[in-house]
């Protein structure tokens, strides 16, 4: 997860002098940083998921074309809480409208047709819009989207892999307190997402929800009601303070 | 779920995924720009996660339960509070369930 500071970093320096050098080490450092993050984040995935009930090779399928953090995550939450498989591809989409959100961003920037127009659509996520928006000039703005694209490809897929095998082994998740974890993953996820006090409103009405419905309706369903509380809200409200996609897009 | 549900599980909502990312780059923005749609969109992104971690943590099933999670939410609470990367908050939280249950707490 790229965090504020880390972007705002990457964005600063300036166009003269010694600042290429400059500007090379802290992309790089912005790239170690969400290289380690996004490793450890694959990990607790990988885990999580084979808690879930999938199991090896399904987890890694869905990482390799899923691609998006918070969509998998929602994904095998559903499925680990009996859910339907309605429920969980409903939720996956929705967390992953904001991909979509990023490409209408990147597109210009990036200038590809064809099937690089195919890659950078998978490799737009939280970190490469980010890392690439932030960037002073559009040929920085191309090499640091394909590169933190490229680079959170491969070490998510190998992470998550790596998780996958080590949460097929510990057994029973709950020992382990995984489904707890499970929790935090979420929590973390939306922490970033909270800075406005309309955002905070609306999260705090979608636990209302959340827990008002479990006992009523099908597993997964709760989830999809609190989305659609978010669309109204969002849509008629006239106060919030808008911002653009990526402005709440810490981590995926 | 058995494994053939889990199976198109898997690859629909890929597929689905795919096709929002690929969207984006493909059609026309300027309606995304619209700030009532970006804050639609991100209203949306708060209020799923904000209810996953109320699921996660509450609900069993369809019965709701207070167990080791919820005390283990509010230690990752805590650490996001202090600014803890993300793996720190997630094994805290594992941790602290861990424990509990270990404790004899459900």
């Amino acid at each position: 997860m790229a965090s504020a500071d880390d972007r705002s970093r990457v964005g600063r320096g300036g166009a003269e002098g010694r600042v290429a050098d400059v500007e090379r080490s802290t992309a790089l450092r912005a790239a170690l940083a969400v290289g380690i993050a996004v490793s450890a984040y694959g990990l607790s995935f990988g885990a999580l998921a084979t808690a879930s009930g999938l199991d090896v090779w399904q987890t890694c399928v869905l990482s390799l074309f899923m691609f998006s953090g918070g969509s998998q995550f929602a994904l095998v939450g559903i499925v680990g809480t009996g859910g339907s498989a309605a429920s969980a591809i409903a939720t996956a989409g929705l967390l992953g409208i904001r991909n979509g959100f990023y490409g209408v961003q990147l597109s210009p920037l990036l200038a590809v047709r064809s099937w690089r127009r195919v890659l950078a659509a998978h490799l737009t996520i939280d970190e490469s819009t980010a890392v690439a928006t932030a960037q002073p000039t559009v040929r920085l703005a191309r090499v640091g989207f394909w590169l933190t694209g490229a680079g959170v490809f491969v070490l998510w897929n190998a992470f998550v892999l790596a998780g996958a095998i080590a949460g097929n082994a510990l057994g029973d998740p709950k020992r382990y307190g995984l489904d707890a974890a499970a929790s935090a993953a979420f929590l973390a996820l939306l922490w970033p997402r909270l800075r406005t006090p309309l955002a905070r409103y609306v999260a705090a009405g979608a636990v209302v929800v959340a827990v008002v419905l479990t006992p009523a309706v099908p597993s997964g369903v709760p989830v999809l009601v609190a989305a659609v509380l978010a669309v109204v809200v969002g849509w008629w409200s006239g106060r919030g303070h808008a911002h653009p996609a990526t402005e709440d897009g810490e981590a995926r | 779920m058995s494994p053939t549900t889990i199976w198109v599980t898997v690859l629909a909502g890929s597929a689905v995924c795919l096709a929002l990312k690929l969207a984006g780059h493909v059609v026309p923005g300027t309606w995304a720009a619209h700030p009532r749609v970006a804050r639609t969109a991100a209203l949306v992104t708060v209020a799923l996660l904000a209810a996953l971690v109320a699921v996660q943590t509450v609900a069993s099933g369809r019965e709701l339960v207070i167990d080791a999670r919820l005390p283990a939410l509010a230690v990752a609470a805590v650490a996001l509070v202090l600014r803890a990367p993300f793996i720190v908050v997630v094994v805290l939280a594992a941790l602290t369930a861990a424990l509990l249950r270990a404790a004899g707490m459900p």
